[in-house]
């Protein structure tokens, strides 16, 4: 009941909502598409969503792969093992707020440590805060850093459920270190990759409160991404919403999800049977 | 994409997941140091473990001594490594300032509610999911499902007015309802019982036992990993909850949960005092430390049971 009272009917009222023109101070006129319409001209959302598909390219693939790496390494012979599992995953419990200030100050372009150590090196670091390529890469990296536990906790788990003895007889047969993973692991992680994709999908997609923290979008958008613009549209201090338009934007993200998400599965579904 | 499709490869996975725990018991014989040629190796890989520990402890350190220097010992120059002047201002000065308190016991009360009610929820519809029989029921979980690629964001401007309509604006139940449908909390309750054998719930049954008396003896005592892992994962969601609390609390301080508090009033335009914000992270994030640490080992496996769907 709960799920259907706050998540369907919000869903259902995004879309008639979205199709007003609804200020926070008015109540709604009906405007049909224009708030789509609108969209489709408005060159801060299409940079939002660039944003959001390059945040997506480089936070999910290397994400996975280090997981991946670390949790290959964590499956090995390692004195220590539990203790270095948790180390990884500890970002996690930190809050996605803590975490995009941490970043900021870490990465901080006059006083932050990454620049202190590299001008310590004789290196003028990047501006990290008002160039928009820098102020990407910041985010990245901190993204990284709290999403890499999770990947390797569930590849981990898959790893040790594969039978040892498989490995062995591919070994036994004349399979070097990296064949055997290509042709003997990898198929079998094949259902906590899919799991990770579509997760990863959605974090990095959704990412809201790190980003909101670290820089606001800025600098000139160059790292707004769709879900903060979707509220500094809506919810943003300065004059009256534009919940109409907002909405429109959560309709797109929707879709997209969606999108995403009915492909993922039928690929998955396909790949089941084959 | 049908629904049997999707229950099917959910699923097989969790047998696996059941097996996985005794994998935990052998680990210990495979720390040993190997002799020979395995060594070289062996070094190799211990090394690259440090350095990633060292990585991903980094920045929990520079929180650390963050917070516990002065301003100007932070803006000068030079790597400051190790912290010059100690200080504890950064964590007493909010504490004065601001209703950091308040924030506190909005951030507990809220957590802690609204983890209750999701335990309830999630027990019970996973049950529902996972043992009985009802027309729709793979239709409805499918659903459910979906919802979890519904970004806050996407419904934020509808569910806002629905709780404005209720009344609850400003008010903790306008955090504490929505935030309770989650739809991952159940999908994990869903997998753990789909684990317990059949048998089970029929010798319940032939011994006279209801369906109520079988989910309260037979089914609860066989959970205590699974509740574990729903508790700490709603409350650290909770807990750490940015996007909606913002919107429905905004510009009513003494309501702030501490996510919220630390970025609307720490976090100016154009300069920020990092240490005070670190400060009131380390208070934030103590908590969950804490329960984490104490809970890793649950946590974890149901974190990766829920993977390996």
């Amino acid at each position: 009941v709960l799920v259907v009272a706050f998540l369907l009917v919000p869903l259902g009222m995004a879309f008639w909502i979205s199709t007003q023109r609804y200020e926070s101070l008015g109540s709604p006129v009906a405007i049909g598409a224009a708030n789509f319409l609108g969209l489709a001209r408005d060159a801060v959302f299409w940079e939002s969503l660039l944003n959001t598909v390059v945040f997506t390219v480089a936070t999910v693939p290397t994400g996975m792969a280090l997981g991946l790496g670390i949790a290959t390494l964590l499956n090995s012979v390692l004195p220590a093992r539990a203790f270095f599992r948790s180390v990884v995953f500890l970002p996690l419990v930190i809050a996605g707020v803590s975490v995009g200030m941490l970043g900021a100050w870490i990465f901080d372009q006059y006083d932050g440590f990454v620049n202190n150590v590299l001008g310590a090196l004789g290196i003028t670091g990047p501006s990290w805060q008002s160039e928009g390529a820098w102020a990407m890469v910041a985010i990245v990296l901190v993204t990284l850093w709290i999403r890499v536990g999770f990947d390797m906790i569930v590849y981990l788990a898959a790893l040790q459920g594969i039978d040892p003895q498989l490995t062995e007889a591919a070994q036994l047969d004349g399979a070097g270190a990296w064949r055997r993973f290509t042709s003997v692991v990898w198929p079998q992680l094949r259902p906590a990759t899919f799991f990770l994709v579509v997760m990863n999908l959605i974090y990095s997609f959704q990412v809201f409160d790190t980003v909101f923290a670290m820089t606001t979008g800025g600098p000139d958008n160059a790292t707004t991404m769709v879900v903060t613009y979707a509220y500094r549209v809506g919810f943003d201090e300065h004059g009256p919403g534009q919940l109409g338009y907002a909405a429109a934007v959560g309709v797109v993200i929707f879709a997209i999800s969606m999108l995403f998400t009915v492909f993922l599965w039928r690929r998955n579904a396909a790949e089941e049977q084959s | 994409v049908t629904a049997s499709s999707v229950s099917g490869s959910l699923a097989v996975p969790a047998a696996a997941a059941a097996a996985r725990g005794q994998t935990d018991a052998t680990d210990r014989s495979r720390v040993g140091r190997p002799a020979g040629r395995g060594r070289g190796w062996w070094w190799v890989r211990v090394v690259v473990a440090v350095v990633i520990a060292v990585v991903m402890l980094f920045p929990f350190y520079w929180m650390l001594q963050t917070a516990f220097s002065t301003r100007d010992s932070l803006y000068a120059p030079g790597l400051h490594l190790i912290p010059t002047q100690l200080t504890l201002e950064n964590f007493t000065v909010p504490f004065e300032r601001y209703p950091v308190g308040r924030w506190f016991r909005n951030s507990l009360l809220i957590a802690v509610v609204t983890t209750a009610i999701t335990l309830v929820v999630n027990l019970f519809a996973g049950y529902a999911f996972a043992k009985f029989r009802f027309p729709g029921r793979n239709v409805l979980f499918l659903v459910l499902l979906s919802t979890m690629m519904i970004p806050v964001q996407a419904i934020m401007v509808p569910q806002f007015r629905l709780v404005a309509d209720l009344g609850l604006y400003g008010n903790v139940w306008a955090v504490i309802l929505p935030t309770s449908a989650s739809a991952f909390g159940i999908f994990l309750a869903r997998q753990f019982f789909l684990a317990i054998p059949e048998e089970l719930l029929e010798a319940a049954r032939i011994d006279g036992a209801g369906r109520w008396r079988t989910f309260v003896s037979v089914v609860l005592p066989l959970s205590k990993p699974l509740l574990a892992t729903l508790t700490l994962l709603s409350f650290m969601n909770v807990w750490n909850d940015f996007a909606w609390p913002l919107i429905v609390f905004f510009g009513n301080e003494q309501a702030f949960t501490l996510p919220i508090g630390l970025v609307t009033d720490f976090r100016g335009q154009y300069s920020a005092d990092y240490g005070k914000i670190m400060a009131l992270s380390l208070v934030m994030v103590a908590p969950m430390l804490v329960l984490f640490l104490a809970f890793q080992r649950y946590f974890v496996q149901g974190l990766a049971r829920s993977g390996l769907r």
